[in-house]
């Protein structure tokens, strides 16, 4: 049964910097990349071309010896110009030279009227081989899916309450066909429902409200209410022993092209937020695309020195996000860029004159309070050191789920097993405690102990 | 503040690895930290942004919310000797030398705990290469709040070092700790020198000058206590007490404001509010404990009412117990020490409930001590963790429920 769920707890981080709704022209990008360290849970990747071959796009270029079923393909056609690789020969970059007119690998295609009988064995064998299978993730770990898995249940978040996040929506719009294409094939995978999860204060965008095939849920509150963790938590919780799977809409809706189009379609609409760009709109580019056109030329200037200021580029939100360079890639499941002031600066008596830096807490001089609504430019600064647990209670007030994250985290530390289970490790990701991260008094790296514990969990 | 900081990175190659002076790195770096936030941005993966709020601000919170105890406790201090020597009798007379007397006498103090705990943390970073913790900043504080204005300066100073010491850095520090570091130094002092810190002689600084007639020095709680054991009724012995020095100094009203002898800064119920109002208003300490802790009090007060018969101190209105003694303090400033309580929602609620009751069974009941709260936190200090077993448990429990497997 469908369910309304209100969160309470949480905190929404309010920033400069919201892409407007309507799509923006940008020079193409030239090179795209696929990103191996995008995919959580890939053992031991294999690249299976070499530089100097020519791929369209859905020709597999890596596969993961552990899940050999399972292609990573090119998301454009052209020329592998480079394998970039780090320390120890970890493969970091596979990038493509784009051609100017994208040619597409062909797989089978089926009318709207042919999905239903596709059977699951068919299903899953032109996911794999076609590329779109890794837009499947495993909960409990945030891994990449096993296709030899029968899920409980499939959980789509079909909003997205990080901060200056893409509207899925806007992303979607005039693409109702194949998301529900998509949902017909998801729908095969499961002996149990497909979870479709909207934001009750907003208008549902048509192409989630008239979805066949689903559970409606409705949730309301501050982040992270749009997290499908947080979802799962409530609608049907992960017990050890359990698998569900999560998937983006973005991902149901390229399912869908790729059975009803024959084709491996990466192309998708990008954000492109934060205080330091100067056009903050929407792009359609392709997965993996370079973001040296986006960012370049849309910087916003110093008032003073008239110089483009340091500026930091996330592939993806401020809260779980990752850094690339200036030509970087955007991450293969990222919706969006964010282009934030760099904040290596001293600031004098920073820690004890008032600030209208943003804050959940309200301690001495911290006014931000004060206009709740307002939105904040914030800058990569730490605003502090790390030190031991202090402050209590504040982690649980911002994680609307019966979690204790004090004590889970230093469970992990710990490295005792048998805590961490009981204490829930299994319901969460990184992102359901990224807003801890944020609040955290004592800056601890939150996020990278939730993966040590999951990643010492599987494999130990 | 360009200079300041063109000092310090030019100060910085020296205390850096391989500088003549590498082995004061943190020592170092505790000043320009100090001075100045530092520069790090954060790390290539996780959160881009983080809070405006760190340790050091959420210290400073604290010793801002102390600030109101501390100027009351400097006058009071003062008037206190004033009234004990028959200088004046109205409060606000003279209020500039009694302010300046008080002065005299905690500004000393207030030095000394700071100088000696810092110079134990900044031993403790230099040795152990790990950051001064910013959870001195409150110690210092809290210490000269609650000691006798009259107690030797050398005494504070080694309360605090072996408050430091033994109750905080042996732990691993600030985060680490299971007991209050302010209590345990008081506790110190109230184990090892008893004569500075209990009786009637020392909670009014007299100087050279002599008492005038009628003068005991006894403090609300001892008056409470012997009214019991002498079968008076509690409240008319409290308002009888000292009329010789200030008519009415231990009604309700006089003790809820704070009018009276007692440790530096624990005199003022009222004080106290105003620091718990700032400490919840800024979301530093948890209201759950303030709240419960007075709740706790009362119901115990309420409790022992049932019980009076032989002893009138059992049947001394359970509001009393709120304004005498150091309760207000304690509960708002030590119970609440993020550290050392209980760190669960449902705990704090116990925690704190538990820390009023035992308060009172403690002043009623013990015969050696008047004062309850300095063990009844060091005491739940040491069950909280116990309190946060069983919540988490039950937590645990709801989850394995759920499981099919």
């Amino acid at each position: 049964m469908s369910k309304t769920i209100k969160l309470k707890k949480g905190f929404d981080i309010k920033l400069v910097g919201k892409a407007e709704k309507q799509l923006a022209e940008f020079k193409p990008a030239k090179t795209f990349a696929l990103k191996p360290t995008d995919f959580i849970g890939l053992q031991r990747p294999k690249v299976t071309v070499s530089e100097g071959d020519t791929v369209k796009a859905g020709t597999p270029i890596l596969f993961d010896k552990a899940m050999e079923s399972v292609q990573y393909v090119a998301p454009v056609s052209g020329e592998i110009v480079e394998i970039k690789r780090g320390e120890r020969r970890k493969l970091l970059e596979i990038k493509i030279l784009a051609d100017s007119t994208i040619s597409y690998e062909s797989f089978d295609k089926f009318s709207e009227g042919d999905l239903g009988s596709v059977s699951k064995e068919v299903a899953i064998a032109q996911m794999c081989k076609s590329g779109v299978w890794p837009q499947l993730i495993q909960r409990p770990y945030g891994i990449v899916a096993n296709p030899a898995d029968t899920p409980k249940a499939i959980f789509i978040s079909a909003f997205d309450t990080h901060p200056l996040a893409a509207d899925h929506g806007f992303m979607l719009e005039g693409e109702d066909k194949y998301f529900q294409a998509g949902l017909t094939i998801l729908g095969k995978l499961t002996s149990g429902k497909i979870h479709l999860n909207v934001n009750e204060a907003e208008q549902v965008p048509p192409v989630f409200a008239n979805a066949k095939g689903v559970e409606l849920n409705k949730f309301s509150g501050p982040h992270p209410a749009g997290n499908v963790g947080v979802q799962i938590h409530h609608l049907d919780p992960i017990n050890k022993g359990e698998i569900a799977w999560t998937i983006s809409p973005f991902g149901v809706a390229q399912i869908g092209k790729l059975f009803l189009e024959g084709k491996y379609d990466a192309s998708k609409k990008f954000a492109i937020t934060g205080s330091r760009a100067k056009k903050a709109v929407y792009v359609k580019t392709y997965m993996g695309a370079c973001v040296d056109s986006l960012v370049e030329g849309n910087l916003q200037e110093d008032e003073k020195s008239s110089v483009a200021p340091d500026t930091r580029v996330v592939s993806g939100n401020v809260l779980t996000g990752e850094k690339i360079t200036a030509d970087g890639y955007i991450g293969y499941y990222h919706n969006q860029i964010t282009l934030l002031p760099e904040g290596h600066y001293h600031e004098f008596l920073g820690w004890a004159l008032p600030t209208k830096h943003l804050s959940y807490h309200r301690a001495l001089g911290l006014l931000s309070f004060l206009n709740p609504k307002k939105e904040h430019v914030l800058d990569t600064n730490v605003r502090g050191e790390e030190r031991a647990f202090v402050q209590t209670g504040v982690f649980e007030s911002v994680t609307p789920m019966d979690i204790l994250p004090v004590y889970l985290l230093k469970a992990i530390m710990a490295e005792d097993f048998d805590d961490m289970e009981e204490l829930g490790i299994y319901e969460v990701v990184e992102e359901d405690l990224a807003l801890c991260e944020f609040v955290d008094v004592s800056k601890h790296p939150v996020q990278e102990i939730v993966r040590k514990g999951l990643d010492l969990l599987q494999y130990s | 503040m360009k200079f300041l900081r063109d000092l310090l990175d030019k100060q910085k190659p020296l205390f850096k690895k391989g500088g003549k002076l590498e082995n004061f790195y943190y020592a170092f770096e505790a000043g320009e930290t100090f001075l100045f936030t530092p520069n790090h941005t954060n790390a290539i993966k996780g959160a881009q942004v983080k809070d405006a709020i760190d340790l050091k601000r959420m210290m400073i919170t604290v010793v801002i919310a102390m600030i109101p105890c501390l100027l009351f406790g400097i006058y009071n201090t003062g008037h206190q000797h004033f009234l004990a020597t028959g200088q004046t009798a109205g409060l606000w007379e003279d209020f500039g030398p009694k302010f300046l007397l008080g002065l005299q006498l905690v500004l000393p103090i207030v030095i000394v705990a700071y100088a000696a705990g810092g110079a134990v943390e900044a031993t403790f970073a230099v040795i152990r290469k790990h950051p001064i913790n910013e959870g001195f900043l409150v110690t210092g504080m809290l210490i000269p709040l609650v000691v006798p204005a009259t107690l030797p300066l050398w005494q504070v100073a080694l309360a605090t070092v072996f408050a430091v010491v033994i109750a905080k850095e042996v732990f691993g520090g600030t985060g680490m700790n299971i007991l209050n570091v302010a209590m345990t130094a008081r506790a110190f002092l109230y184990f090892a020198y008893p004569a500075q810190i209990s009786g009637d002689q020392v909670w009014t600084y007299l100087g050279d000058k002599a008492p005038v007639d009628g003068f005991s020095g006894a403090t609300a709680l001892a008056v409470a206590y012997n009214a019991g054991v002498d079968g008076e009724v509690a409240t008319q012995a409290l308002a009888e007490h000292n009329s010789s020095v200030q008519a009415g100094m231990f009604e309700f009203w006089n003790l809820f404001m704070g009018w009276i002898p007692g440790s530096i800064g624990e005199t003022s119920t009222l004080m106290a509010l105003v620091g718990a109002a700032i400490l919840i208003a800024t979301g530093v300490a948890s209201w759950k404990i303030i709240v419960s802790g007075f709740a706790g009090a009362y119901a115990m007060g309420v409790v022992f009412n049932l019980f009076a018969g032989n002893n009138e101190y059992l049947a001394m209105p359970a509001e009393y117990h709120w304004v005498i003694g150091g309760l207000a303090f304690g509960i708002v400033f030590m119970a609440t020490d993020p550290v050392s309580a209980a760190q669960t929602e449902v705990g704090k609620w116990i925690y704190g409930f538990l820390i009023g009751v035992l308060t009172v069974i403690i002043r009623v009941t013990n015969p050696a001590y008047p004062e309850g709260i300095m063990l009844a936190v060091l005491f739940m200090n040491v069950f909280a963790p116990l309190i946060d077993f069983y919540v988490v448990k039950a937590n645990k429990k709801r989850r394995l429920q759920r499981a099919t497997v």
